[in-house]
């Protein structure tokens, strides 16, 4: 089992993180950012397994895993 | 639960200026990650270049120098020289050490300067508004080649690693690339090897790393993963040089 925050207000939303996730629990949040970008979050209830391949590609190093 | 990823020290807790997917933001944190993990960070020195890098001493948290367009490897020079207890780095773009610069960037090399360079290539200017590259692949559309490349005007993607490996005065070169988690960890590792090669006083080191560019590739960010993957990789194959 796995947990990742996202620091919302530094995410540019360019979904890496998501398209290398393989448990798909990455999604977009509905509100913006102080960006004025929609930013992802972890998707409730699914199994992360705290890899942390979301973490190594995110250009803007916003995420945090933790496992 | 315990923190297995984190932001490293030396990389500044602030957003940055860069693109959506930009390839910059993974580079310079791999950069960060190996300042901490081989505790360097009172004393590497960065030579930041012009082109969207400009900026990254604003987020180095460690001493950085700028350079004049493609000089980053003469103000190295100069620094490694009089400062020879110190880390010295250069990171440049396509365009500040393959064009403008090429000129500094060979003869560096092959005076065998004991520096690291971190060498980005996204095959275009990204900081003019996505300008031809030497790097550019033959057929890429780019702002100065609407039509795509083409060889009999433009000549051919330029392969500056390969040049430098041929000269005697280069210790090591490898060409790395950031499109996936595991080649981003193997770009990591190039990385760290270059900067104990000269804590080891080994000679001049480069590593070029494949990156992203989605705004003047004019792509998604997932689409330009996958065009280093299926075309830019074709030109410039991964691996160790020399
Ligand atoms: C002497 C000089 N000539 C031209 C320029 C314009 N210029 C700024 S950045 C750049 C190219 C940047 O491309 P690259 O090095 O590939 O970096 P990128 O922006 O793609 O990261 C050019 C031509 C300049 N700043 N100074």
């Amino acid at each position: 089992m796995g947990r990742i925050a996202v620091d919302k207000d530094k995410c540019k939303g360019c979904l890496l993180c998501a398209s290398v996730c393989p448990k798909e629990a990455i999604i977009t949040d509905s509100g913006l950012n102080k960006m004025g970008i929609k930013a992802v979050k972890p998707k409730e209830g699914a199994d992360c397994s705290g890899c942390a391949m979301c973490a190594l590609i995110c250009p803007e190093c916003c995420i945090t895993v933790y496992k | 639960m315990e923190k297995v990823f984190g932001r490293p020290n030396s990389l500044r807790n602030v957003a940055t200026h860069y693109c959506p997917g930009c390839g910059h933001g993974i580079a310079h944190r791999l950069i960060c990650e190996v300042v901490d993990e081989l505790n360097i960070r009172e004393r590497v020195i960065a030579v930041a270049p012009v082109g969207c890098a400009v900026i990254a001493y604003d987020y180095w948290d460690f001493d950085c120098s700028e350079a004049a367009h493609g000089r980053a490897l003469a103000v190295a020079t100069a620094i490694k020289r009089v400062h020879p207890e110190t880390v010295v780095f250069t990171y440049q773009g396509d365009g500040d050490l393959a064009a403008i610069g090429t000129n500094e960037t060979i003869h560096a090399a092959n005076r065998g300067e004991n520096l690291s360079v971190v060498f980005i290539n996204n095959a275009i200017y990204g900081m003019t508004g996505g300008q031809m590259a030497p790097t550019t692949l033959l057929g890429q559309k780019t702002a100065t080649t609407p039509s795509g490349r083409q060889a009999g005007s433009a000549g051919f993607p330029l392969k500056i690693s390969e040049m430098l490996a041929s000269l005697a005065g280069v210790y090591s070169v490898e060409r790395a690339s950031l499109h996936a988690p595991q080649e981003i960890v193997r770009a990591k590792k190039a990385i760290k090897q270059a900067f104990i090669n000269q804590m080891e006083n080994k000679g001049f080191s480069l590593v070029e790393v494949l990156s992203p560019c989605p705004t003047y590739w004019g792509m998604s960010p997932k689409e330009a993963l996958d065009w280093i993957k299926d075309a830019l990789i074709k030109e410039f194959p991964l691996g160790k040089l020399k």
